[in-house]
């Protein structure tokens, strides 16, 4: 990857990073506030996934439309809905509702040097590699 | 704007949207961000220089928006930290497993009508919701 990628790349996570902050996502109080349907709802996780979606959805169709010979998309592959796919979106979605962090938002906080995300992140990692070591869940 | 509307919702996730667009183009990957953190975590990883550059992106651009913009340095963690070192083993554990999270399966995935992504979005949004449900039960 030269130089001009490099630099495209970390605008990506940048623009990544500002859409999460912005958005509210950070907020672990806003992420669960969503999750909490019988309590007081937060609808903004559900606008910050339609603008999400919308957007790549969109972007991709697009793309894919009209080829590029120096863009290299990832193939369209149809992976099965397994044992693996079910266990590990539920299991997720605990740790998801536990502690009000994903990934993105829990690695985002970082940049604020937050006692939650300074924990949350090692321990994912351990998560991961445990996953990718025993499992072989690296697809 | 001096107070969080949904508009700000809306921006964030086109944001994201977009970063997640330029991502896939740059690297011919899917770029969700349990895939692009846990292949850091394998020795065997051909690609780890974008990766760590994207995220390395991920924290600054947030970083920038907690200093300039009191709306996003907006903080209110919710949980002990037991709980939410837990929470984390739980969701590296899991995203691996399952493939993805919020953005590989939510966003990239949802956005291109991927039925596997599809299932395992809705999957881990309702244990996600069922789990806060228990949660509020028992802390009550």
């Amino acid at each position: 990857m030269n130089f001009t990628k490099q630099f495209l790349i970390l605008v990506a996570g940048g623009l990544f990073g500002i859409g999460l902050a912005v958005s509210g996502m950070t907020d672990p109080a806003r992420v669960i506030g969503f999750l909490d349907i019988f309590g007081r709802w937060d609808p903004a996780l559900l606008f910050v996934m339609m603008g999400a979606v919308a957007t790549y959805g969109i972007g991709m169709v697009i793309l894919r439309r009209f080829p590029n010979r120096q863009i290299h998309l990832p193939p369209i592959t149809a992976s099965p809905i397994d044992w693996r796919l079910v266990t590990g979106a539920t299991i997720f979605g605990i740790g998801w509702g536990l502690g009000g962090f994903c990934p993105g938002p829990s690695i985002a906080n970082l940049g604020a040097l937050r006692m939650e995300s300074l924990l949350f992140v090692p321990a994912m990692a351990v998560g991961m590699w445990t996953a990718q070591r025993f499992l072989r869940a690296d697809r | 704007m001096s107070h969080y509307t949904l508009l700000h919702a809306l921006i964030g996730g086109i944001l994201i949207g977009l970063a997640s667009l330029l991502a896939t183009v740059l690297s011919g990957k899917v770029p969700g961000i349990s895939g692009v953190f846990g292949r850091l975590l394998v020795s065997t990883t051909p690609d780890k220089t974008w990766r760590a550059i994207f995220l390395l992106g991920l924290i600054a651009g947030a970083a920038v928006s907690f200093a300039f913009w009191p709306i996003a340095a907006l903080y209110r963690p919710m949980r002990p930290l037991v709980i939410t070192a837990i929470a984390g083993l739980l969701v590296g554990f899991g995203t691996r497993l399952g493939g993805g999270c919020t953005s590989g399966h939510g966003v990239c995935g949802v956005g291109t009508a991927d039925r596997t992504s599809t299932v395992a979005t809705f999957i881990f949004v309702g244990v996600a919701m069922l789990t806060v449900f228990i949660y509020n039960y028992a802390t009550r």
